[in-house]
């Protein structure tokens, strides 16, 4: 059975695609099929973070409008064999999405993958509510920093009215991946703790993505840090993501963990 | 006092948690239905309550809302010209 998830946060810059990609990359890492999506479209940058910028030749709006098929249009990674990306539209404009024309590839995606990861745009407009429509996990991507919590409060508010699942009486399974996080300023008083971010927005924790180098180089290289960088803190937080979002209990290894992993494994697990 | 403020100065996160506890509690609210351009619709009906009996100009109508924790103050600042005032006397 494919899960949908989308990665969202209604604010800008907080990690979307590089958590897309990390996940995406993770996932497919288990030997899962996976596909991410990326549904911001003039702004594409999911292609980029994958390093497949140069290989892009159909993108999501042309097989929303049927000018290709999507086998035509996904690009399969060259490190992963079983993870790919469907990329956004750099020219077009995001009218291009139709709500008919994305359910219709979000089925398709379906039946050919285990996992199919939706890249939000920022913002609350059409290509954001787009993109959590279908959506049976949501990870909602934030930043310890007032801006970024009130803009995920809003996405919260409408991941529970807006989506396919809510308008069923349903619930999208929701998780909070709090990312760029500095636990040495946390504990001066400097920035939120996590324990703050995770008591005004009440969802459960995914995990804590330490701020890092490696994210920047990773990017730089056009690898997923899960890939790039696989044994750095931010990739372990990831890969603990994964182990969770496919229902592995974490187990979690002391012996190499830093201070940081430590304090925090109780509250991630 | 500089020494306090020393240990005090980069403690700010206590601020934000408690600036976004009071915002969000009322911006769910708005979002559910609740209180959607309340503002607005109080300073609507008070001008015509105002226009009622007098004539005055709508920048003269300060109307300011402070959210709060557990109470909301509304508060509402007319300024009514002193001509205006003269011709309202009863006796007129």
């Amino acid at each position: 059975m494919a899960k949908v998830l989308v990665v969202t946060s209604g604010k800008g810059g907080v990690g979307k695609t590089t958590s897309t990609a990390a996940l995406g990359a993770a996932l497919a890492q288990t030997g899962k099929k996976v596909a991410v999506v990326d549904f911001d479209v003039g702004l594409r940058n999911l292609d980029l973070i994958m390093g497949a910028e140069r290989r892009v030749v159909f993108d999501l709006i042309n097989v929303v409008k049927g000018d290709a098929k999507l086998e035509q249009a996904l690009i399969r990674d060259k490190r992963v064999e079983t993870l790919h990306l469907l990329p956004a539209s750099q020219t077009r404009d995001k009218d291009n999405l139709t709500e008919e024309g994305v359910e219709r590839v979000i089925n398709s995606l379906r039946e050919r993958f285990d996992w199919v990861i939706c890249d939000s745009p920022a913002g609350i407009e059409r290509g954001a509510t787009l993109a959590m429509r279908h959506a049976d996990v949501a990870v909602v991507v934030t930043n310890p920093e007032v801006s970024s919590i009130r803009d995920s409060d809003r996405i919260i508010g409408l991941l529970d009215s807006k989506t396919e699942k809510a308008e069923k009486g349903e619930q999208v399974e929701k998780h909070l991946l709090l990312t760029r996080y500095d636990n040495a300023r946390a504990q001066r008083g400097e920035i939120l703790k996590v324990e703050d971010v995770l008591d005004i927005l009440s969802i459960p924790l995914l995990a804590i993505i330490p701020e890092s180098t490696e994210v920047l180089r990773s990017s730089n290289l056009g690898a997923p840090v899960t890939l790039g960088s696989p044994n750095s803190a931010p990739a372990r937080a990831y890969l603990d993501a994964v182990r969770k979002l496919t229902g592995e209990t974490v187990v979690e290894v002391q012996k190499q963990r830093s201070l940081f992993s430590k304090l925090f494994a109780r509250r991630a697990a | 006092m500089s020494l306090f403020s020393f240990f005090k100065r980069n403690t700010s996160a206590p601020v934000a948690r408690e600036r976004l506890q009071v915002l969000l509690a009322h911006e769910r609210t708005i979002v559910g239905g609740g209180e959607s351009d309340l503002v607005a619709i109080l300073r609507e009906e008070i001008m015509a309550v105002i226009a009622k009996h007098m004539s005055v100009p709508q920048d003269n109508v300060q109307i300011k809302m402070d959210r709060g924790a557990s109470v909301s103050t509304l508060e509402v600042d007319i300024e009514i010209p002193t001509t205006i005032a003269a011709s309202m006397r009863p006796a007129a």
